[in-house]
């Protein structure tokens, strides 16, 4: 017999969540190989690997203790279980800002930024709503916001952070004319794309399902379901009306909307799937992924160049998420819920901005317009990712 | 000696080489080329923005023969072949080659085709 069940059976469960976790990991990377021209598609994968080792390190040696207090904080589970749950989240949040500056960053500064968001930036959001909470008994206390997963803790931290970015390094070379008119830089591999979005679809099932936070009961097995079930709903609903949006404004299908759609009701349903009922998740995806095909354009008319969608998908549904908990929940007050957006807002997007512009003005992080015309892969790896093709300028 | 250069769509590349095979001529060269002539380009969309694509795909076929009989037949061969009726089509153009040499057995000119 086992001689303690629910510890052994939630710590194999917090381990199989964060390996579906990890699945965000190629999905990112795929995402985004597909999304950028062929002579970036490596030096974006580079930055991929390179965010995942970077801040989970970083978390691990720095940012998590000062996040929770102490790895002994808790002893329902093993506690490396634990820590490697949060540390999957990590990466994520960079990986949000690095993907809408894709083919004008350079790696290195890149790095830096990574480090500053494992080590510094990002425990802080969690210390103040998941962990010890330094501003317990302020003014600023936001631990009362409903946030499973993470709308506002991870998708919108990483917002705030690619907000601040894209003001600072501006757009790619020749994204927009003078005249105001959009040059479209078309997706280099719709496959890529496709199984990025899938991937991180499926990592989503361990993102939120994950957080219930345990399965060792008959009601906790319940509520881990019904978390996954409404995360899926809710992508399903976003990927109907990206899709339906689309046709009836352009009378075409476009897949990466439709795929972006899907991540947008993702993301919107992230801070309560498991405060819903089975049906409240469609209109929250669906309102998602409304949001998605409204705001894409919306950014490329204000010239702010997000080649991945990424302000759109996290940052605009990381706060509609957050807001939805309130709306469709009795027991959530919408004031809580705003107050929780802003005090997150408030930290994320200046320190993000005062750090990616100090490293930007000492180090270079925007990749200059010639470096950007040669392609990142060239002049930062030195090698090309369809070497057998020619590379398109 | 001449040179046949034909600029065709690339869906007819397959009826095009069968048609000269059948007349005769036995080699070709074809490179992926872009071009536009009288046909427009098309539009495309990304995200909700259109962008027009000026430089359509074409094949570019080279043929280098003997004589002018067989200048006559190529074009022929490759009219027919090509054509759909639909803007687009696509040109030959006909030049004179001053030399021609078979690389594996030295052979030169009328000899090497």
């Amino acid at each position: 017999m086992l001689d303690n069940p629910s510890y052994i059976i939630d710590t194999f469960f917090t381990i199989f969540a964060m390996v579906l976790i990890i699945f965000m990991v190629p999905g990112f990377a795929m995402l985004e190989a597909g999304l950028v021209r062929t002579k970036n598609v490596t030096s974006v994968l580079t930055v991929n690997v390179m965010i995942y080792a970077v801040a989970s390190l970083s978390f691990m040696l720095i940012g998590y203790e000062y996040a929770f207090g102490s790895w002994d904080h808790q002893d329902s589970i093993s506690k490396y279980a634990f820590f490697m749950f949060q540390m999957a989240f990590v990466g994520k949040v960079v990986n949000i800002m690095s993907g809408g500056v894709s083919e004008r960053s350079r790696i290195l500064p890149l790095a830096l930024f990574t480090i500053a968001v494992g080590a510094f930036i990002y425990p802080t959001i969690v210390n103040i709503t998941w962990g010890v909470n330094f501003l317990s008994g302020t003014a600023f206390d936001i631990s009362g916001m409903a946030d499973l997963a993470g709308s506002t803790v991870i998708h919108s931290t990483g917002g705030w952070a690619l907000l601040a970015a894209i003001l600072i390094m501006g757009s790619r070379r020749g994204r927009y004319k003078k005249n105001g008119a959009v040059q479209v830089i078309p997706a280099s591999n719709i496959p890529l794309v496709t199984l990025g979005a899938f991937l991180l679809w499926i990592g989503w099932f361990g993102f939120n399902g994950g957080s219930v936070g345990s399965i060792a009961s008959k009601d906790n097995a319940d509520a881990v379901a019904l978390t996954i079930m409404n995360t899926n709903t809710a992508g399903l609903a976003g990927a109907i009306v990206g899709w339906l949006l689309t046709y009836f404004h352009y009378r075409k299908f476009d897949i990466t909307m439709i795929l972006n759609g899907a991540l947008g009701g993702l993301v919107a349903v992230t801070a309560g799937p498991d405060q819903y009922d089975i049906y409240t998740p469609i209109l929250i995806g669906a309102i998602g992924g409304a949001l998605v095909v409204f705001f894409v354009p919306l950014f490329d008319k204000l010239k702010m160049d997000d080649p991945v969608g990424a302000l759109s998908v996290h940052l605009v549904n990381g706060i509609w998420g957050t807001l939805a908990v309130g709306i469709f929940v009795d027991s959530v007050s919408i004031m809580t819920q705003l107050k929780g957006i802003a005090v997150v807002g408030a930290i994320v997007f200046p320190i993000s901005f005062v750090i990616i512009y100090i490293i930007n003005k000492l180090f270079t992080l925007r990749a200059g317009d010639e470096e950007q015309q040669e392609g990142i892969d060239y002049t930062e790896c030195g090698m090309e990712a369809y070497p057998e093709f020619k590379r398109s300028i | 000696m001449k040179k046949i250069e034909a600029i065709i769509k690339p869906f007819k590349l397959e009826d095009v080489k069968e048609a000269l095979v059948e007349a005769g001529i036995e080699g070709m060269t074809i490179s992926e080329v872009k071009g536009y002539g009288r046909q427009q380009g098309h539009s495309e969309l990304y995200r909700g923005a259109e962008y027009v694509i000026e430089f359509i795909p074409k094949v570019k076929i080279e043929i280098v023969v003997s004589s002018q009989e067989f200048v006559d037949v190529a074009i022929t061969a490759i009219k027919e072949a090509a054509m759909t009726g639909k803007i687009g089509d696509g040109k030959i153009f006909v030049s004179d080659i001053e030399s021609v040499v078979r690389i594996r057995t030295g052979e030169e000119d009328e000899e090497a085709l």
